[in-house]
């Protein structure tokens, strides 16, 4: 109910003194290698057939069907609440569908045995809140799923902390805290959280939120960037426009819970259909879509 | 029949809030075993339980002490059994008072403060951002909290059972209504407390230790709505960690005496 553990810690009695020696330290592994940890990403095949949601009489997502390339960076547009946000949650079994199946790399997420087979893959998510752990430093947060993991020794982790920070531009920010942190680093050390994990799947939800246009700017650079960089398989969730046409290499679009609209940001541009013509008119500020 | 609708509609919500608090209480015990693990996080929980909350849960002991001692003393005198103080005192302090008075504060001081802080952390998507880290919340959070709680309220209560009692013989002493002697009250008070008393009140600690994380981690895993939601989990986790010790209190009294 609470949680969906994913972890298998091993058990109780064989290397209860081990654990103990690790509850006071971060890592005792030793080494420069990491247990379960690759570090190349390979990206993954998404298949949404017929996913369907309802909060009480409210019909959020209608049958849903999307399919999605291995390494191919594809974003979801629309205005706020036609579900775009809910339907990234269910990719990464936040919650639940009434109806429908993911399929992930050809396995159901749904499914316990074929999620068993699905296991080689890793997904991370960057949240629109940024989802900082206040308590923690910026190093910390970004190594905290290393160290919980505990399959890195404590060097190779700080290695692998400072290496994702450079990716975003944070490089020697280790020691601050997050709240001297300004929207804009707090979305990039998210970023380096995620990225931290190696994902093959990685999914923004909103993220140029509350940011303002240079920094959306720098952000989209950095994730640019890293599309160059890591091969992996990115969902952006957003309704900036120019930020999904800029970054995608193919964009949906979402209204009252359904998908009206699929294509490369050019085939998006020229759409016919009157609610996307009417949505890029809006969010480009006056500014006609091509073929006006 | 539409009468009968919110009185079902009730039924069910407390059907289900028990049931989600003994699913959280389950999955929190079966975490236990990953304790060995988590102990930085457990003992910076028990610094926050016990030694933060240390200074106030004294000098409130202090002053129940020295309260039901002017209070029972003087009555006492009256009839000129004031030396039965040192036993009134010490078996209330360490049979009810100290127990009871004790996780009431810390239920208000750490309790409250649980509430927020899991309620802030799932308002702000935190504790989805741990699941898709593939840390789980329960184990991250909730386990060590538990822990923590079942371990500090006992010890913070021995504390409060200690100063409460030598509140009440200080003013046993000073007071001139009662004037009894401190060692006539050290005597009288060791006379009628036995080792069991004290094992049954520090039993009772530890349950509502529990009762307080069970409480505040529940009520903070099931906050929504905002900055709103958080304040209404805080309020909600003090009202109901209250009740539930008062009713764990009966309970345990009935089957302890």
């Amino acid at each position: 109910m609470f949680s969906d553990d994913k972890s298998n810690n091993g058990g109780f009695l064989g290397n209860f003194w081990t654990k103990v020696a690790h509850g006071f330290s971060p890592a005792i592994i030793e080494g420069e290698t990491c247990q379960i940890y690759h570090e190349g990403s390979n990206g993954v095949s998404i298949e949404i057939e017929k996913l369907n949601k309802s909060f009480g009489d409210h019909h959020v997502l209608k049958d849903i069907d999307l399919s999605i390339k291995p390494g191919e960076t594809f974003s979801i547009i629309g205005p706020s609440g036609t579900g775009k946000s809910l339907l990234l949650k269910h990719i990464v079994k936040l919650i639940d569908a009434d109806s429908g199946r993911i399929i992930i790399n050809g396995h159901d997420i749904d499914d316990p045995v074929a999620r068993k087979g699905a296991s080689d893959f890793r997904y991370s998510m960057v949240f629109q809140s940024s989802a900082l752990f206040n308590s923690l430093t910026v190093g910390e947060n970004v190594g905290l799923w290393l160290r919980e993991k505990r399959i890195c020794a404590e060097v190779r982790i700080r290695r692998i902390i400072q290496e994702k920070l450079r990716l975003v531009g944070l490089e020697g920010k280790e020691e601050l805290r997050t709240s001297e942190l300004s929207g804009g680093m707090k979305k990039r050390v998210a970023i380096a959280r995620s990225l931290a994990m190696n994902p093959d799947l990685i999914l923004y939800d909103e993220p140029t939120a509350e940011l303002d246009p240079v920094t959306s700017d720098e952000l989209a650079r950095v994730i640019m960037s890293l599309k160059d960089k890591v091969k992996l398989t990115t969902i952006i969730v957003s309704h900036d426009l120019n930020f999904a046409l800029y970054l995608s290499d193919r964009v949906a679009m979402m209204h009252d819970g359904e998908i009206i609209a699929l294509g490369t940001p050019d085939e998006i541009k020229k759409s016919q259909n009157p609610i996307v013509r009417n949505f890029i008119y809006t969010t480009t500020k006056g500014i006609q879509g091509e073929g006006d | 029949m539409q009468i009968l609708k919110p009185i079902g509609s009730s039924v069910l919500a407390v059907g289900q809030t028990v049931g989600e608090m003994i699913s959280l209480l389950c999955e929190m015990l079966y975490f236990f075993k990953e304790a060995p693990r988590n102990l930085t996080s457990i003992f910076r929980q028990m610094s926050i339980v016990g030694i933060e909350t240390l200074p106030i849960a004294m000098l409130v002991a202090l002053f129940v002490g020295m309260v039901l001692s002017v209070q029972t003393g003087s009555e006492l005198a009256l009839y000129g059994t004031q030396e039965a103080i040192g036993a009134i005192v010490g078996l209330s302090m360490v049979k009810e008072l100290g127990p009871v008075m004790t996780s009431l504060l810390v239920a208000g001081r750490v309790g409250s403060s649980m509430a927020a802080e899991i309620g802030a952390m799932q308002v702000y998507e935190e504790i989805d951002a741990l699941k898709t880290l593939e840390i789980n919340p329960v184990r991250y959070l909730a386990m060590p909290r538990l822990i923590a709680c079942l371990f500090a309220v006992p010890a913070l209560v021995a504390f409060a059972m200690v100063v409460g009692i030598i509140g009440g013989g200080i003013v046993a002493e000073v007071n001139p209504k009662i004037g009894v002697p401190f060692n006539v009250y050290y005597e009288n008070m060791t006379r009628a407390i036995n080792y069991k008393d004290i094992i049954k009140g520090l039993f009772k600690a530890m349950v509502f230790g529990g009762i307080i994380a069970h409480v505040g981690c529940y009520v903070g895993f099931k906050t929504s709505g905002g900055a709103r939601g958080i304040g209404e989990s805080t309020t909600r986790s003090v009202v109901l960690s209250f009740l539930l010790i008062m009713i764990a209190n009966y309970l345990l009294t009935r089957f302890m005496i």
